[in-house]
């Protein structure tokens, strides 16, 4: 099997992949997401002609779980009042009260968690050259660089990186595990200018409206490698 | 503007609960595997609003949107009584893109008023994307340099809080309650400072600054009877001169140990200690390192 052109090693102290059915009281799935894992890359590289494709998962350690409860708030932050507040048409001072606003949620997370993620990049426009990005990525991996700080799952959960140059270290972990259906990814599916009541979200470039939808897969994990189907990602729009 | 900083903060805590754990009857936590304690981020990021919010009297640009109700003044309190947070998007009159272009501006407004949204960003209940504000400042869970133990103490109290109470001691009024400290616990957090989301948010200098003030001062303002005496022991940046960063966090961070100074025996017990060495021994181009505690 041919290695993908990137490769990143990644890890971590804690980590926390919520699967979407037990987002409440967030517990983790074994392994990190293909979605997370794009979420790392993007967060060293990304520029909007790229998108990244997470071919292959490596895991090294065994999947190891703890518990952290914390005080969270329930609420967002609410739109309506800021617009009132914007406009000075807000009554009371604009603020959540968290004390009276809290969910005790109790986190299964995982400890101590180490990948490589191997991965590839589709060019959406392809008057770009791939050595472009192919490098500044490359760059960026081995100086350390990073757009935003990349982590595991959640934000408190900041994630160290390093570039993989050569052959792929193999996994302790031996076996077939099978892993249950996973979260793939996000598909972001571009609509017509029209259909903006059915957008889920909109395109920070193009500003086109998008329908969001999760993808997911059987992850099957073969002597701690776990292949994510290539049908995970549709090809895309090509930027215009 | 602000350049890319990974920091390690080091604060103890004596004869106190730092976090309490609502998992275990509010003992302070522990990693159940190594006994260290554990402080959360969003631990951390409370006392850095609550010392915002007094220091700045809720003034704008520095007001603070998640507030606790128990440290504004009651005057306060009653004037705030009124306020829910409804999810009323239905009220909402525009749609589509319009309507996203007005929650960037809302975006906009938020963090240009509210020190903790533009500082560690915030989520508005609006569906698209544009609603939700990462900040520029991350932190990591803190974790103790040795593993802790919590002691139980069981107090009394010379009074009770029911009539019923009182008639079933007949009159005694005594009852006994539970607290939990450790005696000594140094930790050690790491943090992100994000020059790319700062620029989206807003986030400057002064705030930086602030910032920085809030982790050197932040337990001063929050003594209570379960925390003990807190206080920051160490507070050390790398700063990056290139935006991106001049080298790996990781790196970086393992220049900075803390072992047990070789003098002292038995448990540790305060600051003393322990010996904080900073490798600062051929750093990678464009890093500095300060040590700003």
């Amino acid at each position: 099997m041919t290695r993908s052109p990137i490769a990143l090693r990644v890890w971590g102290d804690y980590a926390c992949f919520s699967r979407p059915e037990c987002k409440v009281e967030r517990l983790s799935y074994d392994v990190i997401t293909p979605s997370a894992a794009r979420g790392i890359l993007e967060a060293i590289y990304w520029k909007p002609q790229v998108q990244w494709i997470v071919e292959r998962i490596h895991v090294y350690r065994e999947p190891e779980f703890t518990n952290l409860r914390r005080n969270e708030v329930a609420s967002k932050a609410s739109a309506t009042n800021a617009q009132k507040a914007m406009k000075g048409t807000l009554a009371e001072p604009l603020a959540l009260y968290a004390d009276e606003d809290r969910q005790q949620r109790a986190a299964t997370i995982l400890r101590d968690v180490e990948y490589i993620i191997e991965a590839r990049f589709d060019l959406l426009d392809d008057r770009d050259p791939v050595a472009k990005h192919y490098n500044m990525f490359k760059r960026r991996a081995e100086k350390g660089q990073c757009f935003h700080r990349p982590y595991l799952g959640t934000r408190e959960f900041a994630c160290h990186f390093a570039w993989v140059e050569g052959p792929i270290p193999e996994s302790p972990l031996t076996g077939e595990r099978d892993l249950s259906w996973m979260l793939g990814d996000m598909a972001y599916t571009p609509l017509g200018d029209k259909q903006v009541k059915q957008a889920d979200s909109f395109c920070s470039h193009t500003r086109r409206p998008l329908k969001v939808e999760p993808q997911f897969f059987r992850a099957i994990m073969r002597d701690g490698v776990i292949e994510v189907p290539s049908h995970l990602y549709a090809p895309a729009e090509v930027t215009p | 503007m602000i350049p890319r900083i990974d920091f390690i903060y080091l604060f103890d805590v004596k004869h106190g609960n730092p976090n309490g754990d609502p998992d275990a009857g509010n003992l302070p936590r522990v990693d159940p595997e190594t006994g260290h304690g554990l402080v959360t981020d969003v631990c951390l990021k409370r006392k850095v609003r609550n010392y915002v919010g007094l220091v700045r009297e809720e003034q704008p640009p520095f007001e603070i949107y998640v507030k606790e109700k128990a440290v504004l003044n009651s005057q306060h309190a009653r004037a705030y009584e009124a306020l829910g947070i409804p999810v009323d998007e239905k009220k909402r009159k525009s749609k589509g893109e319009k309507k996203a272009e007005e929650d960037k501006q809302l975006t906009e407004w938020m963090c240009k008023n509210f020190f903790d949204v533009r500082t560690f960003g915030a989520v508005m209940t609006t569906k698209v994307n544009c609603g939700q504000v990462r900040g520029p400042v991350q932190f990591t869970l803190a974790s103790s340099m040795d593993p802790i133990v919590s002691q139980e103490h069981a107090v009394t109290r010379c009074a009770v809080t029911t009539e019923k109470e009182a008639e079933a001691q007949s009159g005694d009024n005594r009852t006994m309650g539970r607290k939990f400290t450790i005696p000594y616990g140094l930790y050690r957090a790491h943090g992100f400072i994000n020059p790319h989301l700062a620029a989206k948010t807003g986030f400057g200098p002064d705030d930086l600054e602030l910032f920085w003030k809030a982790l050197e001062q932040m337990f001063e303002t929050d003594r209570s009877a379960a925390r003990g005496e807190m206080a920051p022991q160490a507070l050390i940046c790398f700063e990056h001169a290139d935006a991106l960063g001049n080298a790996p966090a990781n790196k970086l961070f393992q220049r900075v140990t803390v072992t047990r100074n070789q003098s002292t025996e038995g448990p540790a017990r305060s600051f003393a200690d322990y010996d904080l060495r900073i490798d600062e021994a051929e750093l990678p181009t464009g890093i500095t390192i300060s040590r700003r505690l």
